[in-house]
């Protein structure tokens, strides 16, 4: 049986790259990759203390964010798309409308 | 039928006035001058009536009474109720005030028919009458403040009642200013009443005071209390330091200078002074400057009058001295005479200053006796008024200023607290007295008539309403029939006091003053009484001459006289210069105090400046805040990330803890 402290490990790592991609990338679509990172870090250490406290509530709540992740990539998707036709870019320093 | 039965007429005798006075007020606008006169009149008319009937039942014998109105004020053992109270003082008071008050009502249809604010000024009048009643018809000393503040808040309403005017307007506020400074000192007299005495119930109060020991040396309460009643009634009644405001009042309409400034409001600190005399009897030292106040502001005065050219200015220099004599009375025990000048003193100058404004009225506003002149030709019955009101007050037998002025002169000579120093000043004071009323009377009604030309635009209101004001005109009956009036009483007045008559009427109210005369009077010679009666003619005599050869006799030689004097006279002039003096050290202090230090520093300084600096502070945070805002999605990421790794940090130190 594998420690519970190796998927956090693993978990905690997965979301700071995620993080990381966050805050370094330019291009939306790894920024959103990124996200999805996030996402999937957490969504370990659910599944991780699901097992070891053999409670189905982790694993439901991965279920659900699944789900919103996936809306979630829908519509980002489309904005993505709808962004790139509009500027012609998919770098985010150059989507800068609201900035001051 | 008993006199106490009446007691219940006492408390309508004020609110007579106060009902006339708001329906004029509420309703005045909207009525006709006929109707507004009508309810003023009838009003004031009621109230003398009442007081004349009151008078009708009440003999010298007669025990004061009193009638309870209402509760007012239940404080532990200390109360103070609406009680209304009549004894031989107050009933002195109450015809003179609700006679001559009458009258002037009567003149002021006449005189004040053609103004806008005729209504107002009717309402005005009316209630002052209100106010006024209740300060002589008081039982209690704060009931006579409430009557005390009325007549001051109507004086001023009065005062400014041409309020368009900037000088009527700053004459107004100076009166109340002045008056306030004096009303301090009446309060905090009333505050030590309270605390030592415990009541401020006339009979209560004196019958506290009656068996405490006289405060011969040093400055004890009933000492305290007597000078600080007198800081008051200076206030009122225009003493030293307190007067300079009485002759700006002359910028109100003339039947109130009449009225207010000369007949009855500015008695009011004469008649508190009498009315607290058992405090000041037992208070020598505080009744010594009384005298000596009294005395300075006659001569004072007088001696302002001389060089007057305003015939209102004059009168009111009179007034201030006339009031110096009658507390120069009260400041020598001699109560009665004070009240008996204070008597005469209303009847003859309510005449002077009725029939200036009918001369005022005659030569179309003109104030300045230099464009006068001539008068007796074109107004022969305000001539013939005037004339007796100036012979009354310069003291020629048998006029009423004769009997009451020499009273007033033989009790500062003979009395106990009096003294020859007295009596001399007040000698050299109905000398100037003397002098210039009959300066003013010349320079009005004798010689040539020195007014402008007609000016011709103004023909054609003349057919309107008989205002012809190119040549002088005799003023309309409703006018001249007060003046004749007062001018009876200004003969007969002085008789009730022959023989000590008047005296003798109130020696109720002053017993111990009226035991001390009696003593004085048999100690002192009668010799002596005469001779200084025929040395005060004579100094009455002696201003007349003065003044006949002065205006009359060589008229250019008081232009000789004021360029020898030089200084002198333009100080006179001036009037010593005090207002300057005043504003030097009170009011340009007080402005530039209040614009540097309250304005500028405290008000700018520290309220403003905390609520702008703190908007201020909010701002420039917020500014450099704002920047954390920038739009940049990274950065924001970035901050969320920085928490969250802070939050992460935290837990992670408390776990290993």
């Amino acid at each position: 049986m594998v420690p519970l402290s190796y998927y956090l490990v693993l978990s905690g790592i997965l979301f700071a790259c995620g993080v990381l991609g966050f805050l370094i990338k330019r291009n939306i679509i790894t920024i959103f990759m990124s996200i999805e990172l996030m996402l999937n870090g957490v969504n370990l250490s659910f599944v991780a203390f699901a097992a070891q406290w053999h409670s189905l509530s982790g694993q439901i709540f991965v279920f659900f964010v699944m789900v919103v992740a996936a809306a979630e990539a829908a519509v980002g998707l489309a904005i993505i798309i709808a962004v790139y036709r509009t500027r012609e870019t998919l770098n985010v320093d150059q989507v800068n409308l609201l900035k001051l | 039928m008993t006199p106490q039965s009446l007691s219940p007429l006492l408390c309508t005798i004020p609110l007579l006035p106060l009902a006339g006075a708001a329906i004029n007020g509420f309703f005045g606008r909207q009525s006709s001058k006929k109707a507004i006169s009508t309810i003023a009149l009838t009003f004031c008319g009621a109230a003398f009536a009442m007081a004349l009937f009151i008078a009708a039942n009440f003999s010298s014998a007669s025990a004061p009474y009193s009638f309870p109105l209402a509760h007012w004020i239940r404080s532990g053992a200390f109360t103070v109720d609406f009680d209304f109270y009549l004894d031989q003082l107050s009933l002195v008071m109450l015809l003179v005030v609700s006679g001559v008050g009458f009258l002037i009502h009567i003149y002021s249809v006449g005189y004040m028919w053609d103004d806008d604010g005729y209504y107002r000024f009717m309402s005005y009048l009316n209630l002052f009458m209100f106010f006024m009643l209740t300060l002589v018809l008081a039982k209690n000393y704060l009931m006579m403040f409430i009557g005390w503040e009325g007549v001051g808040l109507a004086s001023y309403l009065l005062i400014g009642f041409w309020f368009t005017k900037d000088s009527a307007a700053a004459a107004g506020k100076k009166a109340f200013i002045d008056n306030r400074i004096g009303d301090f000192g009446f309060l905090i007299a009333l505050f030590l009443m309270i605390k030592h005495f415990g009541s401020l119930d006339f009979p209560t109060l004196f019958h506290a005071v009656a068996p405490l020991a006289q405060e011969t040396s040093g400055i004890g309460l009933l000492t305290a209390i007597g000078l600080l009643l007198m800081v008051g009634a200076a206030g009122k009644s225009a003493q030293i330091p307190l007067y300079v405001w009485l002759p700006d009042a002359m910028e109100g309409p003339t039947p109130v200078s009449a009225l207010i400034h000369a007949a009855t409001m500015v008695t009011a600190g004469v008649y508190m002074v009498a009315r607290s005399h058992v405090i000041f009897e037992h208070a020598p030292n505080a009744m010594l400057v009384v005298a000596i106040i009294g005395t300075l502001t006659a001569l004072f005065a007088a001696t302002i009058g001389i060089a007057q050219t305003d015939i209102k200015k004059v009168l009111a220099y009179s007034t201030v001295s006339q009031l110096g004599y009658m507390f120069m009375a009260c400041g020598v025990a001699a109560f009665s005479a004070g009240i008996f000048h204070l008597m005469t003193h209303a009847f003859f100058k309510g005449l002077l200053f009725l029939a200036a404004g009918s001369v005022i009225h005659g030569v179309g506003g003109e104030q300045d006796m230099r464009k006068m002149g001539g008068l007796r030709v074109y107004m022969p019955w305000t001539f013939l008024t005037m004339s007796i009101a100036t012979f009354a007050i310069a003291g020629f037998p048998p006029l009423a200023g004769f009997f009451s002025k020499d009273e007033i002169l033989w009790k500062a000579y003979s009395s106990e607290y009096g003294s020859w120093v007295f009596w001399l000043l007040g000698v050299i004071t109905a000398f100037i007295t003397s002098f210039y009323m009959f300066r003013l009377w010349f320079m009005t009604f004798f010689g040539d008539y020195r007014g402008a030309p007609p000016p011709d635009s103004h023909g054609h209101k003349a057919d309107a309403h008989g205002h012809d004001h190119g040549e002088p005109h005799e003023s309309p009956w409703v006018m001249l029939g007060p003046l004749a009036i007062l001018a009876i009483l200004s003969v007969v007045g002085g008789w009730v006091g022959i023989g000590g008559r008047f005296e003798h009427f109130l020696a109720p109210v002053f017993q111990s003053g009226g035991d001390l005369a009696k003593e004085t009077a048999e100690t002192a010679s009668k010799a002596t009484e005469y001779i200084l009666m025929a040395v005060s003619v004579a100094a009455a005599l002696l201003g007349f001459l003065l003044a006949w050869t002065l205006y009359i006799n060589r008229p250019k030689l008081p232009a000789l006289i004021a360029d020898g004097l030089g200084g002198l006279y333009q100080a006179v002039v001036h009037k010593y210069y005090i207002d300057e003096l005043y504003a030097l050290l009170f009011v340009k202090p007080l402005i530039e105090g209040s614009t540097t230090i309250l304005w500028h520093g405290i008000d700018q300084g520290v309220i403003d400046a905390t609520v702008n600096n703190s908007a201020e502070a909010a701002r420039n945070v917020s500014d450099e805040v704002r920047h954390m805002q920038s739009g940049n999605l990274r950065s924001y990421a970035g901050w969320v990330a920085a928490g969250g790794a802070v939050v992460i940090a935290y837990m992670v130190w408390m776990g290993i803890r």
